[in-house]
């Protein structure tokens, strides 16, 4: 076993870049994983786990770690609603207010829990969560709307979600393989 | 051989008594293990011997669109061409190179192909060297097929990989066949190409064929595999066995290959079309589009894979349980811990206080005693915990 560290570390499969993209591909998988395990799969020492990923953190490229809720679930646990709707936005530019300058102003509610550019029949795509559908109602009618470059607004609300972030919602099916085989 | 002569000592025997060579032939060692491990609840089990991921959904769909659109008839014999043809292009990147038509053979999983080239290759009588420890029908196999299965047993020391030195130290010289498995189950260990020159250099020396077992071919996480039979002069002596239970996660649809000279083939054919007609049809369907479009899942599982087998490799070495680095199929294949002698006895008494199920080695024939089978199939999670329980239990005696 001692010469397994030694293979690992003379074999350069684990440089710097690697090991960023390794570890980041874990963090996607669990953010939750312990660094402790995290250097078990993949060979990494604990230290090096550490600094790599405070270093993805420092420089951005990690921006922060949340998990993943079937909210309908939730509301068992924290006796409120959870509604999620996606809005549409279309906008006009001009030469004072570009894109990022829209994005920068919608981004600032905390409603908005998610904002992109997308490509296609509207310009942005907004996420929004919020206690209730009227909530919802009026942050869009209220706050977004009259910004003063979007000029529609067409708003979507969430019935069911069925996967998030990779994360199949379903009951978690047993294993059915049989305990021991060949 | 007695076994054969339908003369002796059938006069008093009950219809329906099983034959001789059956009463033979001892149930599988993993059998009573696996009984004590079901009457257990809450077992977290490392004695798996399949894939916990589930086939790539591209190939289960491409197995009900075949039922939607009727397709529920047999195929050839050797399996549907458009399916061999693509068994031969990937057999590519090992360097091998083999005619769908002639030389590539569709089965009902790798175990059927395995036992065919027995019943179409072996004698009555026939020496057949079976390097172990290996998967359990090697054995019996020979023996349903009147051969005389000669254990070649690996060491632990040579990290379970095959030698000219432990073919001779067994025998195997007289053989008329070699069979062995690599990657390996139950050990894990792989074998490069350089390791298997000295192998293929004994079986050409000696005049032994070759039965080479890839089946965990895709899954080996140090180097590429490399297969016995495209280096030179073995192509013609070797039958490669692969399928799809490992790589693409499909056990449960039954679907293996062989590919191998014309001639071996036709023989096994003729086993197969009197006793399986072809293979499973809804699965040669989802076994073409997995060679099609699923290399991704099995890319993304032998990472999966990969990241278990640190996890467990590194939790072995913490805890002072001394592991060879396993660098094939989804197995490690621990030394039985201080002060336990009997791999038996420790994977009992394991079972019993910590609920964790593995496989004493010495079910997997001579060579493997002293040893625990341990699979990481199974949920990093599930590991943590198993791996936490079996350091609480080793501690604990020391």
């Amino acid at each position: 076993m001692s010469d397994q560290s030694d293979d690992t570390a003379t074999d350069g499969g684990h440089d710097d870049a690697a090991a960023r993209a390794e570890l980041l591909d874990l963090l996607c998988e669990n953010a939750r994983y312990a660094t402790a395990d995290l250097a078990r799969m993949t060979g990494l020492d604990a230290e090096a786990v550490e600094a790599t990923i405070a270093d993805l953190e420092a420089s951005g490229v990690v921006q922060g770690y949340a998990a993943v809720v079937d909210w309908e679930r939730a509301e068992s646990v924290t006796e409120s609603e959870h509604v999620h709707a996606l809005v549409e936005l279309n906008v006009s530019l001009d030469r004072e207010t570009g894109y990022e300058d829209i994005a920068d102003r919608l981004a600032q509610f905390p409603e908005v829990q998610a904002l992109r550019l997308v490509s296609g029949d509207y310009d942005f795509a907004l996420e929004v969560e919020e206690e209730s559908m009227g909530k919802v109602s009026r942050f869009v009618s209220e706050k977004v709307a009259p910004v003063p470059e979007i000029t529609q607004t067409v708003t979507h609300y969430v019935m069911d979600t069925y996967k998030e972030a990779g994360h199949r919602f379903e009951e978690t099916g047993d294993d059915d393989r049989l305990s021991v085989t060949p | 051989m007695s076994l054969d002569d339908p003369g002796a000592e059938t006069e008093a025997e009950e219809p329906l008594t099983p034959s001789r060579r059956v009463q033979e032939t001892p149930p599988s060692g993993i059998r009573r293990f696996f009984e004590l491990a079901e009457e257990m609840d809450d077992v977290i089990s490392l004695g798996v011997g399949e894939p916990d991921f589930t086939a790539p959904w591209n190939a289960r769909e491409a197995a009900i669109a075949s039922l939607e659109r009727g397709r529920t008839s047999y195929t050839a014999n050797r399996g549907m061409r458009e399916l061999r043809e693509r068994i031969a292009d990937d057999a590519e990147r090992w360097n091998l190179s083999y005619d769908p038509d002639e030389e590539v053979i569709v089965t009902a999983g790798a175990s059927e192909a395995i036992d065919a080239a027995f019943r179409a290759l072996v004698n009555p009588g026939d020496p057949v060297a079976v390097a172990e420890p290996c998967y359990v029908s090697y054995d019996p196999g020979v023996r349903f097929a009147g051969g005389e299965p000669l254990p070649v047993p690996t060491r632990a020391a040579d990290e379970f990989k095959l030698t000219p030195e432990v073919l001779r130290e067994a025998g195997a010289e007289e053989a008329e066949l070699l069979v062995y498995c690599y990657p390996n189950n139950p050990t894990g260990a792989t074998m490069s190409i350089e390791e298997l020159a000295p192998v293929a250099e004994f079986c050409r020396e000696h005049d032994i064929g070759v039965l080479s077992d890839e089946i965990y071919a895709d899954l080996t996480y140090t180097e590429d595999h490399a297969s016995i039979a495209a280096l030179p002069g073995m192509r013609d002596r070797t039958v490669v066995f692969n399928g799809f239970s490992k790589s693409y996660a499909m056990t449960g649809l039954r679907l293996g290959y062989a590919m191998g000279p014309a001639g071996a083939i036709e023989a096994m054919n003729r086993i197969h079309q009197y006793t399986m007609l072809s293979a499973p049809t809804t699965a040669q369907y989802a076994a073409i589009e997995a060679l099609d479009s699923c290399g991704d899942e099995v890319a993304e599982m032998r990472k999966q894979y990969d990241r278990r087998r640190q996890f467990v490799l590194s939790r072995f070495e913490e805890m002072g349980v001394d592991c060879f680095e396993a660098t094939g199929a989804f197995y490690v294949f621990p030394e039985v811990p201080d002060p336990w002698t009997d791999a038996s006895t420790f994977a009992e008494e394991l079972l019993e206080a910590e609920s964790v199920a593995m496989v004493p080695g010495d079910a997997f024939g001579s060579g493997g005693d002293g040893h625990l089978r341990a699979s990481y199939a199974t949920g990093l999670e599930e590991l943590k915990l198993a791996m936490s329980r079996l350091e609480r239990f080793v501690e604990g005696a020391r």
